[in-house]
């Protein structure tokens, strides 16, 4: 992917669309997912496709990313309807990306062809890993061979494409079967595979554990199970085109990468986040308080942030970065070049200037880059403090 | 303006926790001079570092209205007391100010080392002492012994010494009858030029300079002109009252009496705790004797996170001073750490102490380097300098010489620690002099020590190995020359002046060993390799590494939640303020106390 065409898609339109329904909560799961509450499954779509049909008409999008929870745990009835309302509003360009991410034990042959014939043409699988101790620590309800089952049907019912979710770094394994997990998954030759630490979010039972005592992943572990990745799928033919993401050519995410180029996204269901017209906003997070709201007719957005000037540009490079392709430096990426903390990236080999693009050359130390870049301050701003002390001197 | 024949001015001293503050409650409520509402416990602990650390710091003095049973009016001027050796001096400017003591002793511990040291500053500054036996109401109460020990060291019989409970009240009344029979009454001249004793002050940000001061001869009226001896400085008497505890403007202060002043004086430097005051107009041939300047123990260098804080650590300072007389500072520059200062501390206690207040009552943000003692350095040339940071002792080629303070030191313990307690004396290079028994089961144990060896986790260790029952006091004996080394520390093999500390040859090893290793624990890992070494001269002696971190990263953008990463970036952020750089390594503001820790297992 060249890098103009992934800053190309900062002009794309996206939307995000949450499903929180899960059979069960994973230990390790920070998102706003419920369990046990499938009751409320109908009044929840009824809500979300309120929201979609109240909210400001926009364009067509191109790329609808429907991510949970667990969306795959939704009647393909239902899940038509939120599709039918985002076309009726805003239109689903002809060429657009539509994915779902699916649990492998929903995804049977006939579920996966009802998917693609209302619409869906790209599913992200949460495979998480191909070993049973693994799969079996992070709470997870489905094994290896379900896995290549989903992997097939999706294929068979002529899902454009597929993607698997992968976690690596949990506590006790060992790098020779993280390595299995990643042999076995290019062994499906899925188009796209996202690699992610397990991280260890606050408030959740692995946080708690962890908090008593438990072990807690290793970092230098976790960095050589990366490296190991890397190079694997490198070598496979799958470019490493974001931190934790991994395509063939062609099979990039556009849903991300539009998130990355600070291009601007639509969110509706509960704890859904978006981008628009330099804001961006957050609904509640609490399912219930959500279906509250829409069904009183009030909106369900709770937050709302706007970035403008250095504030914007600084917020360019924040998620710009986590793409390997980079960022033009702009006002922002000069100032971290000059900074005493942008230096020391500099010699660590941590980020680099090429070809007129700022890049993070170590994306395992990604947030050390991250927060030099967040304590920047604006040149302007600094300029004019010291202009308006001179006039305060000389009055 | 009071009749001296109706004063009664006392202190309460006593061993640390033995119940002074305590009292001093049960005796503010049964002379009324604190509503029920207002009441509290140790309410005359007022600063919020006393009252978290449940020990009174500064000296308080507040005037008590008593009508004794056969219908009297009185008035006690009570000043409490801490109790902890680093601020014995707080003792002794009271003391000056009194003509009684009150000596407190906890029932369940009996006599402690503070007690003794206690006792023998009031005995020699010539006060009335009056032994009581407090906590008589604990269960492990022990007053026969207590009063046995108490009568033993200042003479007379048991039976007189009084029986308390301040949590309970018992007795007091009977104190107050006694402290009114026995503590004379002051016997200033009121006729004499005016002599008043500043024993404390303290600077208010709208008043300015606020001064405590006891009339000894002579009388102090508001609007008076007057001159501090020592300083020849000139004021106006503003404002002066009573502390009942509240400030109460009085028209007239006496002799014999206790109370404050305000000049309005905002300079600080102008007024010096141990001054005497007088009339400008009438002033008195010779001043009062004023205080001995304590001599400072410990040094560590103070500076601020942020350089451009200097000037206001330096303001903050000379403020502080005003309520701490003992505290002294000279500038001191650091490679690491830029530029601050080197301060003298009693103790321990006192630098932790020093070191919060100026966080806290002036708003600055501290990195304390590792504490150490004066060394002398006899030079090439026969001469001796002090020297107060290991920074400057000179290499061996240019000395002939290092001496190291040393102390004599008193344990109390019971008998049955005696045998670990030389055991950790010796181990410390002690040398052990008299035990001596003053019960069967009580010993004391005297030696002489390097104070490098005493001040600093010595103490913990005492009460670790005795569980918290022998109890220690010291007091400087002159220098010694020793096998002096020092060692230091070398970040990315680049010596940080900040962490060299000064050793004795024999345990220089160990030391390098316990420095890197605790230096590896608490230097976070960076972006690069960073070898921690120890050294004597160039000679390495112990080398750790802080390895390169290899993952620093989050894992998912939460769906698009950019607002939620970059939140917690910035916490983490946040976090990393309390980083100092040095060179090009971030060393947290604790790193520099690491020494401080205790070390199990010595
Ligand atoms: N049971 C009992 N406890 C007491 C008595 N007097 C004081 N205490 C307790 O002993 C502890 C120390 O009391 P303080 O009054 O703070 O002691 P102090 O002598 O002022 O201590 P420093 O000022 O730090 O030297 C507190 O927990 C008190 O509640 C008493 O008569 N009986
Ligand atoms: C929104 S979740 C997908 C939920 C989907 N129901 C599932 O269970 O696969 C997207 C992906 O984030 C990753 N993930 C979630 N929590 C994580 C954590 N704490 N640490 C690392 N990866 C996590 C998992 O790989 C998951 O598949
Ligand atoms: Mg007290």
């Amino acid at each position: 992917m060249t890098p103009e065409t992934a800053d190309a898609f900062a002009n794309h339109a996206a939307a995000y669309v949450h499903i929180p329904f899960c059979s069960a909560v994973c230990p390790y799961c920070d998102f706003a997912v419920v369990a046990g509450r499938d009751d409320l499954t109908e009044r929840y779509v009824a809500a979300l496709c309120a929201e979609i049909m109240g909210s400001e008409p926009w364009r067509p999008v191109q790329a609808l990313y429907v991510g949970g929870g667990t969306p795959s745990r939704l009647d393909p009835g239902l899940l038509a309807m939120v599709l039918d309302a985002v076309e009726r509003r805003h239109g689903i360009a002809g060429d657009a990306e539509v994915s779902l991410e699916a649990n492998p034990e929903d995804f049977g042959p006939n579920f996966a062809r009802t998917l693609r014939a209302i619409g869906f043409n790209r599913v992200s699988f949460g495979a998480q890993s191909f070993s049973a101790p693994v799969l079996s620590r992070l709470g997870r309800r489905h094994d290896a061979a379900q896995i290549e089952h989903a992997v097939l049907h999706a294929r068979r019912s002529g899902f454009t494409s597929v993607s698997l979710d992968l976690i690596f770094g949990t506590p006790g394994e060992s790098l020779d079967s993280w390595q299995h997990t990643v042999e076995r998954t290019v062994a499906l030759e899925p188009d796209h595979v996202s690699c992610y630490a397990l991280t260890v979010e606050r408030g959740t039972p692995l946080g708690r554990a962890v908090g008593n005592g438990a072990p807690a992943p290793d970092p230098d572990v976790q960095a050589r199970a990366y490296q190991l990745a890397d190079r694997r799928l490198g070598a496979a033919g799958y470019g490493r085109y974001e931190t934790s993401n991994w395509a063939r050519p062609g099979h990039e995410c556009r849903y991300n990468l539009t998130v990355w180029a600070q291009g601007e996204y639509l969110a509706f269901g509960n704890g859904a986040h978006g981008h628009r017209g330099g804001v961006r906003f957050r609904n509640l997070r609490r399912i219930d308080a959500y279906i509250e709201a829409v069904e009183r007719g009030e909106t369900p957005r709770v937050g709302e942030e706007t970035a403008s000037g250095w504030a914007s540009e600084i917020e360019r490079l924040f998620v710009g970065l986590r793409r390997t392709v980079g960022v033009v430096p702009g006002s922002g990426g000069v100032a971290l070049l000059a900074a005493p903390e942008g230096e020391r990236l500099s010699q660590a080999g941590v980020i680099e200037v090429r070809e007129g693009r700022l890049r993070v050359a170590k994306p395992l130390l990604g947030d050390e880059a991250m927060r030099a870049v967040l304590g920047l301050a604006d040149p302007e701003v600094r300029e004019n403090a010291a202009s308006a002390d001179t006039v305060s001197l000389d009055a | 303006m009071t009749d001296q024949a109706r004063i009664r001015n006392f202190s309460i001293i006593a061993h640390i926790d033995h119940g002074k503050s305590t009292l001093a409650d049960r005796l503010l409520e049964r002379t009324g001079a604190v509503s029920q509402r207002e009441m509290r416990e140790q309410v005359l602990d007022t600063m919020d570092l006393e009252r978290e650390r449940g020990i009174t710091i500064k000296a308080q003095s507040v005037r008590l209205a008593y009508t004794s049973p056969a219908g009297e009016e009185l008035v006690l001027n009570l000043i409490d007391t801490p109790g902890h050796v680093d601020f014995s001096y707080e003792v002794s400017r009271s003391l000056a100010a009194c003509e009684g003591a009150l000596l407190l002793v906890d029932a369940a511990q009996g006599v402690q080392a503070q007690t003794l040291a206690n006792a023998y500053l009031a005995i020699d500054a010539g006060l009335e002492v009056i032994p009581a036996v407090n906590k008589i109401d604990l269960a492990a109460a022990d007053p026969e012994a207590a009063a046995a020990e108490l009568a033993g060291i200042l003479g007379g019989s048991p039976d007189d010494v009084l029986r308390l409970s301040a949590k309970t009240g018992q007795g007091v009344d009977d104190l107050l009858e006694t402290l009114v029979k026995e503590v004379p009454a002051p016997s200033g001249d009121p006729d004499a030029p005016l002599r008043a004793l500043v024993f404390d002050s303290y600077f208010d940000a709208y008043r300015g300079v606020v001064c405590y001061l006891r009339v000894v001869d002579g009388s102090l009226g508001s609007g008076d002109s007057l001159r501090f001896m020592a300083t020849g400085e000139v004021h106006e008497a503003d404002e002066i009252g009573w502390l009942t505890p509240k400030a109460v403007p009085v028209a007239r202060l006496g002799p014999g009496e206790v109370g404050f002043l305000i000049t309005g004086v905002k300079e600080i430097d102008r007024i010096r705790v141990g001054d005497t005051i007088t009339h400008a107009q009438r002033p008195a041939a010779t001043a009062l004797p004023g205080y001995e300047e304590p001599k400072p123990m410990v040094f560590s260098g103070l500076f601020p996170t942020d350089g451009d804080d200097f000037e206001k650590l330096r303001d903050a300072l000379e403020k502080l001073r005003l309520n701490d007389a003992s505290l002294v500072w000279q500038p001191e520059t650091s490679k690491a750490l830029g530029f601050g200062f080197r301060c003298g501390f009693l103790g321990l206690l006192h630098m932790e102490i020093v070191r919060e207040r100026l966080e806290r009552e002036y708003d600055l943000d501290l990195v304390a380097t590792a504490p150490s003692v004066a060394y002398r350095v006899i030079m090439p040339d026969g001469e001796e300098t002090e020297i107060r940071s290991p920074q400057d002792l000179p290499e061996p080629n240019d000395r002939r010489g290092v001496s190291e303070p040393y102390v004599k030191a008193m344990i109390l313990t019971p008998s049955e620690f005696v045998g670990p307690i030389m055991a950790l004396a010796t181990g410390r290079r002690g040398i052990v002099g008299d035990i001596s028994y003053m019960t069967p089961e009580r010993v004391e144990l005297d030696f002489e020590i390097p104070l490098g060896e005493i001040v600093f986790d010595f103490f913990d260790l005492l009460k670790s190995k005795t569980r918290g029952y022998a109890s220690l006091d010291y007091e400087p004996i002159g220098y010694r020359e020793s096998d002096l080394v020092k060692v230091d520390i070398l970040l990315n093999g680049q010596p940080v002046d900040a962490f060299s500390a000064i050793v004795h040859r024999d345990a220089a090893d160990a030391y390098g060993r316990k420095m890197t290793g605790r230096l590896r624990e608490l230097i976070p890992r960076q972006l690069f390799d960073v070898p921690i070494q120890a050294a004597i001269g160039g000679r390495i002696i112990a080398r750790e590494t802080v390895r390169a971190k290899r993952k620093d990263v989050t894992a998912k953008c939460y769906g698009g939640d950019i607002t939620r990463k970059k939140k917690l970036l910035q916490r983490q952020k946040e976090g990393k303020k309390r980083m100092k750089m040095v060179g090009s390594v971030e060393v947290p503001q604790e790193a520099f106390v690491a020494a401080l820790q205790v070390d199990e297992e010595s």
